[in-house]
């Protein structure tokens, strides 16, 4: 089942220019967005992207996604929708998609229909930050392999090198680099704490490039996260302006970022 | 069969710690220390001096009379509501403080329902001297007044958690998101036997000084250490857990669990978690979860604050699928009624999620012989209001 022809991240991972991804919560602000923004964003120059697959408990989430999560839900977002939105899109798209959440829905759907789901609309990888490694590896990474999708995993500034280590050896796309100890869209501006920890992430010589989240909102940001690392996320900044200037506004947003 | 946690934290197929990569430092370094750590000679040493000094342990095993009259069995009641503050949830507390001040931790936080683990906390928080950040549901708030009075007074900053159904689940959100934000110098002191391993395993062993109490106090009543049956109200489950542990390999004695009903089972509005949930991911780990078919975790209901939960701790999952124990649920009106007949009959006032524990009378008739353990796990002071609002008193 694996396909011959490179998963599309990987592709993507090896053009020669920093990332731009972005992160947005399907259903939100309407329930048929989802592939209007895709579109959108793929046609402003957009890298990556990541489809927040909405939970009413999102833990590692700040405010922002929080609301867009719970709004989402209200509009009608269900797994099952999403997927039936997404049936279409590798026709009109061709950038690497991930499908991000949180692994109580993905379980509920059960893991390899979801994982077979992903396979046939062109996902290309999956991030649930409440899959840890050990029970990936023990129980679903056979699963997500037989349907090439790319399992990308997080580390931290508190993470340890040996952890590092470990993460990057299970990773074979990307390391999503958390920028600081927080929840998504709760810091002002990176600090010295921040270019310390990228520069030293950077000096580990990982297998995988990096690409940084959380805490990326605007020029200056990505700028300073891209300096080491492969590219950054935005994913609460993004939200806030397509909560303010609609789905209209995308092309200002990401022309605002580089 | 095994009924405790394996080293992974699995009971059955439940537990585990299925946590984002931010908590992993914390809960690993936990994890490794926690056994270690509690079974330092000086460590149980202080910890049982505490329980004995300061929270007034061995708590009471009393004989019911008139109670075990009314119901024509022996119903013996632990008394854990006359511990220092007023409930279980202070046995807790203790061990998990002096278990902060060993991993070096100076900044406390926690989540309450009922606003009795919050109180427990913030006082082993003014004993030790340490700052104490609480989170609470905003409705819990409003309908826990004296309780968050009680935190503030004691030093706490009582933070309302605004987003969902604004009760103990989004509380514990907000812990964990507290913790995110606060890696470093933050322990997290949860009041109930969930979250991600070791937490289940830790509560219950801290609690477990209820069930070793309970053995030697029936063997000196009734010469025997085994009752027939155990019973124990359950929301997250820690009272409960702490009852049933000394006894769960005990194939004689019979657990019972009480779960919210809320207004009914089947009305939308309950927290009957063993009759409406299924396998789940909820706070870290993999347990019973009130939850639609999609996987979005339903907002509960219980007139009790500390029961208002959609999922219950992973050993209680385990005692739930594989037969060990025996689940009911009370409604509302059933533990409140239950709730007076205790302070009638026998001059106590329970909390409200005590009540439930006392419903099993409505549901199950034990015989003459049968000695019934009840855990009374909190006092009813906090729910005057409550009880005056239901009974027009």
């Amino acid at each position: 089942m694996t396909t011959e022809k490179m998963n599309r991240i990987t592709q993507k991972l090896q053009e020669d220019k920093k990332l731009l991804s972005i992160y947005f919560t399907a259903g939100y602000p309407k329930l048929d967005d989802t592939v209007t923004i895709i579109q959108e964003l793929e046609n402003h120059g957009v890298d990556m992207i990541e489809i927040g697959l909405p939970f009413s408990d999102p833990l590692a989430d700040g405010p922002t996604i929080q609301e867009s999560s719970t709004a989402a839900l209200k509009n009608g977002m269900t797994t099952e929708l999403l997927f039936g939105q997404l049936q279409d899109i590798r026709k009109t798209v061709n950038i690497p998609l991930i499908v991000m959440g949180y692994f109580n829905p993905m379980l509920q759907y059960g893991v390899e229909a979801f994982c077979k789901k992903c396979h046939e609309i062109g996902i290309d990888g999956i991030i649930m930050p409440d899959l840890p490694l050990d029970v990936y590896q023990a129980d679903y990474e056979a699963i997500f392999k037989k349907y090439g999708l790319i399992n990308i995993f997080l580390i931290t500034p508190q993470t340890s090198e040996e952890r590092i280590r470990e993460i990057d050896a299970a990773s074979n796309g990307f390391i999503y680099m958390v920028s600081s100890a927080s929840v998504t869209g709760s810091k002002s501006g990176f600090g010295n704490e921040q270019e310390n920890y990228f520069e030293r992430i950077a000096s580990l010589k990982l297998k995988n490039p990096q690409i940084v989240g959380f805490g990326i909102k605007d020029s200056e940001t990505f700028q300073q996260a891209t300096k080491k690392a492969k590219g950054a996320i935005i994913g609460s900044a993004f939200i806030k302006h397509l909560t303010s200037e609609g789905i209209a506004g995308i092309s200002n947003f990401i022309k605002s970022i580089r | 069969m095994n009924y405790h946690a394996n080293e992974k934290g699995y009971y059955g197929e439940f537990g585990g710690a299925f946590i984002p990569e931010m908590l992993y430092p914390n809960v690993e370094e936990l994890r490794q220390k926690y056994l270690d750590i509690m079974y330092e000679a000086s460590f149980q040493e202080e910890f049982h001096q505490l329980l004995k000094d300061y929270v007034g342990r061995p708590s009471p095993l009393y004989y019911a009379k008139r109670l075990s009259e009314k119901h024509n069995t022996k119903v013996y009641l632990k008394r854990e509501d006359l511990n220092h503050t007023g409930a279980h949830k202070v046995n807790n507390t203790i061990g998990q403080i002096l278990m902060a001040q060993k991993l070096g931790k100076t900044r406390i936080i926690a989540e309450t329902g009922a606003g009795q683990h919050g109180v427990a906390t913030a006082t082993v928080c003014a004993l030790m001297g340490l700052e104490c950040i609480v989170y609470m549901g905003e409705i819990d708030i409003a309908r826990q007044a004296p309780n968050v009075a009680r935190m503030k007074m004691l030093g706490a900053e009582v933070r309302p958690a605004l987003s969902g159904s604004r009760t103990l689940k989004d509380a514990t959100n907000e812990a964990i998101r507290d913790w995110i934000n606060n890696p470093v110098d933050t322990h997290y002191i949860i009041g109930s036997a969930i979250g991600p391993h070791p937490y289940p395993d830790m509560v219950t062993r801290f609690q477990s000084v209820i069930s070793e109490e309970i053995k030697w106090q029936l063997k000196e009543k009734e010469g025997r250490e085994n009752p027939d049956y155990v019973v124990a109200c359950i929301g997250g489950g820690s009272n409960a857990a702490g009852t049933y542990h000394h006894f769960l390999d005990e194939p004689e004695v019979g657990i019972i669990a009480v779960e919210a009903a809320g207004k009914g089972v089947d009305t939308g509005e309950s927290a009957a978690t063993s009759a409406l949930g299924k396998v789940g991911i909820i706070h870290g780990c993999k347990t019973m979860l009130m939850q639609t078919t999609d996987g979005q975790i339903t907002e509960p209901y219980s007139i009790s604050a500390g029961l208002d939960y959609p999922g219950v701790g992973p050993m209680h999952s385990h005692l739930f699928t594989s037969g060990r124990a025996e689940f009911y649920s009370a409604t509302d009106d059933e533990a409140m009624t239950a709730g007076l007949e205790l302070t009638q009959l026998e001059g106590i006032i329970p909390a409200i999620e005590t009540g439930h524990a006392f419903a099993i009378f409505q549901h199950k008739t034990f015989k003459p012989e049968d000695v019934v353990v009840i855990s009374l796990s909190g006092r009813g002071d906090k729910d005057l209001q409550n009880y005056i609002d239901y009974f027009k008193l």
